[in-house]
């Protein structure tokens, strides 16, 4: 149904995106029980090797995992000393060696979990969590499902919706999955950036681009403000964070300007007073909190969808 | 040592039996022509059969990466004049990248001294611009020059000359000697962390970009230098359309100025970095399908005058791993002469005559080596290579001579292959086989 | 090998009805009952069951889905299966009289799931059990309370309730070896 790994928004049909929203749906009503707990993948050993630091998707992938009964093991690298290179094939050795049923991987350098997926290193299925700045396809997906709940009276059917994608496009993995996915799933999106923040080629991505934001904003029904690192100053990507804040940073003048049903999404961790401000982290509009629980299902469906049924050697890996 | 070459086909053309001895060619006659009467031996030490097959003087590579000293685990002078003659070379310039970094006589005399005793191939050391390639403070080229080891060519390659001040002094200087810098363009200041050609693949792959014009603004700055202090000027491994543009220009004003392109970039493109697949990584990357074109077309029309290697060899561990962190470079001398064959002769391109040019006389020519390069006539010097077309290049791991094996061909097959090589009057490779 | 009809819309009709009575007779009346339906087929014989209820008792039940792909024992067999709805009522099952519904029993595993199901949503007071069809070939200790027709069945052959909801027309077959298997 899904292929073997879960590696990249570009990989999924129409079809298998709405497979894992839909289940996705069925799954969030576990959340509301007493007895939080599934015994799907009992049995099942998931490992989560981050290279990269992050607490907020590493604790989505651990609870996902283990309120579908998996067995969750944490490998973080960060900080240790292992020599750059090396430490990807030792390390998915030591977890075939283990027995990894699946490996969720966050790694800083595109392309580490299509290495891992066709290296031969390991057996098991591949869910990239988030690899340098090509993709990070589960958050994509919880982003499309939190749309879907706030969009056409919630019904499900994204075709036509109005997503403003708004920050650091280049470097932005959460950037390139979300159009690749909304895409696919019928949505139109509109990348607002400074020039420098644009990707080579971006006039070629399935998407509209614009450089001004409060022309953009009175026709969005989602603007979703991506994080902006301070440090990309050294890079002279953008002359000092004010002028960014000023020409780009969503306030409450500008949240004015959108339509009372537009909702505010943010993948986190934000930076307040950058490119958000306080008052609209926190207006009734920003869904931010709610993305982070839809997180958990959406992770949910995708090692459910990945590891639910036989083992799939042989169904077409990646 | 005598020896007869049997039917073999000069730059293509008409099918000849050539004779050596002393390190000389001694008679060309027509095929199956017989001995002549006053021969002063019965037979010959070394019979080599080439019916059918094409004579070329030995190739002679302007740019590989030897890696010893230093990084003896990938390569050394050994293992790669193995792969070189394996290849269809007589001749090798072993780039300055080392560890020590060949920037003073003594570096450069072991390098030459270690080739002399290997006695495969001529190892002519390349000679760093600056010392220890960091770009400050010219290297002790007279020295280097007037050495044992006789350097020519002079380049801080794996790294650019960007000090816009040193390469016109360097330009300079090696005036004195009949020298030429060879320039690896590659402003740093724009292509700081970059993994692959700059353009909309990157921007979908989420990998940092090397634009185009890093290459071309320092071959457009360093022609007019050039032009300025009337010295010679080689390019690197152009592996642009705009580069060859500016190349064409300069030459079209009458600078001093010699271009090479790689098989690699005269063959890939950058789709294939789409599957992250480190076998794939290169300096200068691997470009669109638009500058591939242009470099044939460069190639053909001599706008690029040499077709050179830039053999890379890297242990597996470089390669075995992400992309961000897997080293750059290719090995190619064992697959040069294949693809050059493929993309220029089989193709119709070019005949063997132009592509020996390319491959042969004119990297001699452009690295002041007397004897190699030679046109195949009595009495020029025996570095010869005898291809045969109606055999396949087969690329496995288990062929390379090479001590590395990170080469993007492996599982692919090239029409024709090397049968023999003659250096300096000797059988080094004989039926595809060195000889030990 | 054609298959063979063994109850058509009437017999079906008539049995849902009997089934009804009965449920409402073993209950005592219908305060604390809730159907639950196993998708597909089950969920429509479910609201069948509740709409005959009603119009018996003049008393609404409250019925809905439960999907137990989740707790399946076989998952790992095949290919992975995608979700049915679930659908709880808002009065819950803490203390209520489940009946599930299923349109055919067979080796009863689907049962245990559900059993197991319902373990994680909540306590229910009692748990029964209403089909459409009984086949026989029990593979674990689980018997049905209510059923609609018992069809005494060779392991080779298949049962097939169609549902107007979702198969255009009422009637309950027995097709024989050689089409498609469960």
């Amino acid at each position: 149904m899904l292929g073997k790994h879960l590696l990249s928004a570009a990989d999924l049909t129409r079809d298998q995106a709405l497979l894992i929203l839909d289940t996705t749906s069925e799954l969030a009503a576990v959340a509301d029980r007493s007895v939080k707990k599934l015994p799907t993948l009992r049995g099942r050993t998931v490992v989560n090797l981050f290279f990269e630091d992050s607490t907020r998707t590493r604790l989505s992938f651990e609870l996902a995992a283990k309120r579908l009964s998996a067995d969750v093991i944490t490998f973080s690298a960060k900080g240790s000393s292992v020599s750059k290179g090396e430490s990807l094939k030792d390390t998915a050795l030591t977890l075939e060696a283990m027995g990894a049923d699946a490996v969720i991987i966050r790694h800083g350098a595109s392309g580490a979990p299509q290495r891992l997926a066709t290296a031969g290193w390991i057996d098991g299925a591949v869910l990239n969590a988030g690899d340098g700045t090509h993709e990070h396809p589960t958050q994509a997906l919880l982003d499309a499902y939190t749309l879907r709940r706030h969009t056409r009276g919630g019904h499900g059917d994204l075709s036509g919706v109005r997503v403003v994608i708004v920050g650091d496009v280049l470097h932005s993995r959460v950037a390139r999955s979300n159009v690749l996915l909304l895409e696919t799933l019928g949505a139109e999106v509109t990348l607002v950036a400074p020039p420098t923040l644009l990707p080579v080629g971006v006039e070629n991505w399935p998407c509209k681009v614009s450089y001004h934001l409060d022309e953009v904003l009175p026709n969005a029904d989602a603007v979703m403000m991506l994080r902006v690192q301070a440090e990309r100053m050294a890079g002279a990507y953008f002359p000092s964070t004010l002028e960014y804040s000023r020409m780009y940073g969503l306030d409450a003048r500008r949240m004015a300007l959108m339509e009372p049903e537009a909702i505010v999404m943010h993948p986190g961790p934000m930076n307040r007073g950058l490119e958000i401000s306080a008052d609209v982290a926190d207006a009734d509009r920003a869904v931010v909190v709610e993305q982070v629980a839809n997180g958990v299902n959406v992770r949910m469906a995708c090692l459910y969808l990945l590891l639910g049924g036989a083992s799939s050697e042989g169904q077409g890996s990646q | 040592m005598s020896m007869i070459i049997r039917g073999a086909q000069p730059y293509g053309e008409v099918a000849q039996d050539i004779e050596i001895s002393d390190g000389v060619i001694s008679r060309i006659s027509p095929a199956g022509s017989p001995p002549e009467e006053d021969a002063s031996h019965d037979a010959f030490d070394v019979e080599l059969d080439a019916a059918g097959c094409v004579l070329l003087p030995g190739l002679v590579d302007l740019h590989t990466h030897l890696r010893e000293p230093g990084r003896e685990d990938s390569e050394t002078i050994a293992t790669g004049s193995r792969a070189a003659a394996k290849g269809g070379f007589t001749c090798v310039h072993a780039m300055a990248n080392t560890a020590p970094v060949a920037d003073t006589a003594g570096v450069v005399e072991q390098v030459w001294r270690r080739g002399v005793e290997t006695g495969l191939v001529d190892v002519r050391p390349v000679g760093a611009v600056t010392v220890g390639l960091q770009g400050a403070q010219l290297a002790e080229l007279g020295a280097m020059a007037s050495s044992a080891a006789q350097v020519r060519v002079f380049s801080d390659d794996g790294l650019c000359v960007h000090d816009p001040l040193l390469m016109r002094r360097a330009l300079e200087y090696v005036k004195a000697f009949d020298g030429v810098v060879a320039q690896h363009a590659q402003d740093p200041r724009l292509t700081e962390g970059a993994q692959m050609n700059e353009g909309e693949l990157s921007g979908r792959l989420g990998l940092a970009g090397w634009p185009a014009v890093a290459e071309e603004a320092i071959i457009a700055r360093d022609v007019l230098l050039a032009e300025h202090v009337d010295s010679r000027l080689h390019v690197c491994h152009v592996s642009t359309a705009g580069s060859v543009e500016v190349v064409r220009w300069a030459k079209a004003r009458g600078i001093p100025v010699t271009a090479e392109a790689t098989p690699h970039h005269l063959l890939l493109t950058e789709e294939l970095v789409a599957s992250f697949d480190p076998i794939y990584k290169v300096n200068p990357p691997l470009r669109r399908e638009e500058d591939v074109m242009a470099l044939r077309e460069a190639v053909v029309d001599g706008t690029i005058d040499i077709i050179a290697t830039d053999h890379a060899p890297h242990p597996r561990e470089d390669k075995d791993c992400e992309w961000a962190a897997a080293a750059m470079g290719m090995i190619g001398l064992e697959t040069a002469l294949p693809i050059a064959s493929q993309v220029f002769i089989e193709s119709g391109l070019m005949d063997w005559r132009a592509l020996g040019e390319r491959l042969s006389v004119a990297p001699a020519r452009i690295g002041r080596v007397a004897d190699q390069g030679t046109v195949i006539e009595v009495g020029a010097p025996a570095n010869l290579v005898v291809w045969d077309p109606s055999q396949s290049t087969v690329v496995t791991p288990a062929m390379f001579e090479s001590k590395s094996a990170n080469s993007p061909y492996l599982g692919r097959s090239f029409a024709g292959t090397v049968r023999h090589v003659i250096f300096r009057g000797r059988p080094t490779v004989v039926s595809g086989e060195v000889v030990s | 090998m054609p298959a063979r009809e063994v109850l058509d819309a009437s017999d079906i009709r008539r049995a849902i009805r009997r089934m009804s009575h009965e449920i409402i007779e073993k209950s005592r009346g219908v305060d604390d009952l809730v159907l639950l339906g196993i998708p597909t087929r089950g969920v429509w014989l479910a609201q069948r069951i509740a709409h005959d209820i009603a119009e018996i008792e003049g008393h609404a039940v409250p019925s809905g889905a439960l999907d137990v792909t989740l707790y399946r024992d076989d998952l790992r067999l095949r290919q992975v299966r995608a979700l049915e709805p679930t659908d709880i009522p808002s009065v819950g099952i803490d203390g209520k009289t489940v009946v599930l519904v299923d349109d055919v029993l067979y080796s009863g595993r689907t049962i245990r799931a559900a059993l197991d199901a319902l373990n994680d949503i909540g306590r229910p007071g009692a748990v029964r059990l209403a089909v459409m069809v009984d086949r026989g070939h029990r593979e674990l200790p689980i018997r049905p309370d209510f059923v609609g027709k018992n069809l005494p069945t060779a392991t080779d052959e298949a049962v097939r309730v169609r549902f107007v909801e979702s198969d255009g027309d009422d009637a309950v077959v027995i097709e024989s070896a050689g089409e498609h298997a469960r």
